[in-house]
């Protein structure tokens, strides 16, 4: 069978050849997701009482973070919206519970006025408590809407002083709300607790956690971020499988994303037809403390629970996330069991072997995400070699005897029959 | 004789044949235009960023992130992926990693080269190296072989102290490949190469500046997967064979004449 698609497939070429300078530009850069909107980044600046500390190259905290907003607002992308919120800005008191609702926004997520922005940046003085969950619930709130990228880079000297609302949780939740947003944070001068509580933050949703000890370095941080919020990325499709195949969502070729529990199953289900090929690949992310041994399994299920084909991951020690994936061609079908449907629904169900001590939320589930394309079946393969050719000193030796001994016994052959010729 | 014009014939137009297939690239959107190489890493699978064989990546990091790049190994070849993290001047002792997976992101087996390296407290830099298996055009969908497609480089401290985090690294990467030859030929192809998301890119309103998961391609763009060296080790064994035919032929039937047979018999 391949034996004859193969020169078809090379007389293509040509073809394909002339006909890729006109079709493939445009094709090879066209994407997933349909029309994105603008990409949009909130910055979040605490300006509590400790900003004023002179220790980022003799300067204020305040003062070294001021100077990398207005180098960060001068640099930003045209096609980037961009909102400041502070927190900690206007609350002097002692009063904890008006201090932990100390949050505002600077200046709105929206198209950037360089000028305004950098105005309201400079009323900005050291003033009150570090409120870290509720402006990030609110610097989320000022996110919504739209399906571009969207981030939040949060700069702050200190821990979150508003316990018990653990920040680290804040992040999870928001990152639960699958609205495709990821938090990235900075610590200025920042002790072991604060590493601790802002690389928490970051692993949670997905970001990254750095720690500034100086005014250029702040600068060139944040600045990169932004620019990072304006590169194109695929945005994925918020899914939810279920505990049972038949209950199980169908999905089509695309890239999604779930939450999955500790322990739980999710069930998804792919309709295959004959001939085709389903590749399906899963990660699920470790986005709190788990213990240091885990697995992720995902498995490729008939309707009838027999399994086809299953990927299995197991890992050890820190881990963002333990991925795998799986391949299934679904062979031809021959023309003898025509009365069977040409497609197949094929189950696939994902299962975790993640762990966390107790006192770990377990809620809401780790975030999962699944890539699952579905394209033409692979040429099958009849033999180990390419087309069943032979290669190497061995075979080029082993030719050569055969042909040797036939031109041997034709030689003598044709000796004897003239013998044979002339004697009668 | 007529044999070996024949041969030699269709290796000549085997060769013709190869010759648009091996020109049939398309262009292949470079994550930093044409400037040269990238200049960053993206932090998870969904924002790796892509880099070409020979290029060398750079990135600027902290200590803790994941670092993920992306880039396109074809049949035939054995990548091997070479990073370099310059570390702070003061840091206790890390472990570094790199780990790669294939388009499926299913984790791939180094063969050789230190994977895992542990530099020492304030050691100033370290270097990890994975050589990976060959790449080949088709394997059984039950085998989790290397197949033509995207890989992914994933580059993170496995250990390291609280005090360290967040600490600014410089990292390096870059990937390069050993031709295999014909040795790696197998039978059989895919039909797409392993790339995540390759089915919903064709056919589609063709959008320019669309985010893809992975779009380079190698620079020649993916072979078609017929052509190998195994045609010319297979025709020249074939042409010996014929010579050597013709050589026992003409040694066993002499000149032609048994020696004493009558001239005119």
């Amino acid at each position: 069978m391949i034996r004859k698609k193969r020169p078809v497939a090379g007389a293509c070429a040509l073809l394909a050849a002339l006909t890729a300078g006109l079709a493939f530009p445009a094709g090879a850069a066209a994407g997933e997701p349909t029309g994105q909107s603008a990409p949009k980044v909130n910055l979040v600046l605490d300006v509590s009482g400790s900003m004023r500390a002179k220790d980022i190259d003799g300067q204020s905290r305040m003062a070294a973070a001021k100077q990398a907003f207005n180098e960060v607002l001068d640099a930003t992308p045209e096609e980037v919206e961009l909102g400041i919120r502070t927190l900690g800005a206007n609350y002097p008191g002692d009063d904890r519970k008006e201090g932990c609702k100390d949050t505002a926004q600077l200046y709105p997520v929206g198209p950037l006025d360089r000028t305004e922005a950098k105005t309201a940046v400079a009323t900005l003085a050291p003033t009150g408590w570090t409120p870290i969950g509720p402006a990030l619930l609110k610097a989320a709130d000022d996110l919504e809407g739209g399906d571009g990228s969207k981030r939040i880079v949060l700069i702050s000297d200190g821990e979150d002083t508003c316990a018990p609302l653990d920040p680290c949780e804040v992040a999870r939740e928001i990152a639960a709300r699958g609205i495709g947003l990821t938090i990235d944070t900075l610590g200025l001068v920042p002790n072991a607790k604060l590493s601790r509580q802002l690389s928490c933050i970051a692993e949670a949703t997905g970001g990254t956690y750095t720690s500034v000890e100086h005014q250029d370095e702040l600068t060139d941080r944040v600045n990169e971020l932004v620019d990072r919020a304006a590169e194109p990325v695929v945005t994925p499709v918020a899914t939810q499988g279920a505990d049972s195949c038949d209950k199980a969502p169908a999905l089509e070729s695309g890239l999604f994303t779930d939450r999955e529990e500790f322990g739980q199953q999710r069930w998804y289900r792919v309709e295959l037809p004959a001939g085709q090929e389903l590749r399906a690949s899963v990660s699920v992310a470790a986005d709190r403390a788990v213990r240091p041994d885990y697995g992720v399994l995902l498995r490729a299920v008939t309707v009838h629970d027999r399994e086809i084909v299953r990927g299995e991951a197991t890992g050890n020690g820190r881990t963002d996330v333990l991925s795998t994936g799986l391949r299934y061609p679904k062979p031809e079908r021959d023309d003898d069991d025509s009365d069977k449907p040409a497609a197949e629904v094929v189950c696939l169900v994902v299962t975790n072997s993640f762990s966390a001590d107790a006192g770990v939320k377990t809620t809401p589930g780790l975030p999962l995400e699944l890539t699952i394309d579905v394209v033409d079946g692979p040429d099958g393969s009849g033999d180990v070699a390419s087309f069943g050719l032979g290669r190497g000193w061995w075979l080029l030796g082993a030719l050569i005897v055969t042909g040797f001994v036939a031109g041997l016994l034709w030689g003598w052959l044709s000796r004897w029959r003239f013998a044979v010729w002339r004697t009668n | 004789m007529r044999a070996l014009r024949v041969l030699s014939a269709a290796l000549l137009a085997l060769g013709l044949a190869a010759a648009p297939a091996a020109a049939d690239s398309s262009p292949s959107p470079s994550e930093s235009g044409d400037t040269g190489a990238p200049t960053r890493a993206g932090t998870s699978f969904r924002t790796a960023t892509e880099v070409e064989q020979g290029q060398t990546a750079t990135a600027r990091a902290s200590t803790g992130d994941y670092l993920y790049w992306s880039f396109p190994a074809d049949a035939g070849l054995r990548p091997t992926v070479h990073a370099t993290v310059k570390l702070p001047e003061s840091h206790a002792a890390e472990t570094w990693q790199i780990d790669v997976y294939d388009g499926l992101r299913r984790r791939q087996a180094c063969q050789y080269g230190a994977q895992t390296r542990t530099a020492g407290a304030n050691a100033p830099s370290v270097e990890l190296d994975c050589v990976l298996r060959t790449v080949r055009a088709w394997s059984e969908p039950w085998a989790n072989d290397p197949l033509p497609g995207t890989y992914y480089v994933r580059l993170t401290a496995l250990r390291l102290s609280t005090a360290d985090l967040g600490q600014a690294v410089e990292t390096e990467l870059r990937v390069e490949s050993k031709d295999m030859g014909g040795a790696a030929a197998v039978d059989g192809a895919l039909s797409e190469p392993l790339m995540p998301g390759i089915a919903t890119r064709a056919g589609k309103d063709e959008e320019e500046d669309r985010a893809v998961l992975a779009g380079l391609e190698p620079e020649d763009g993916w072979t078609s997967g017929w052509w190998s060296d195994r045609w010319i080790w297979t025709a020249a064994g074939g042409v010996l064979a014929a010579l050597a035919g013709v050589a026992g032929y003409r040694l066993t039937r002499g000149s032609g004449r048994p020696p004493g047979a009558p001239p005119h018999a």
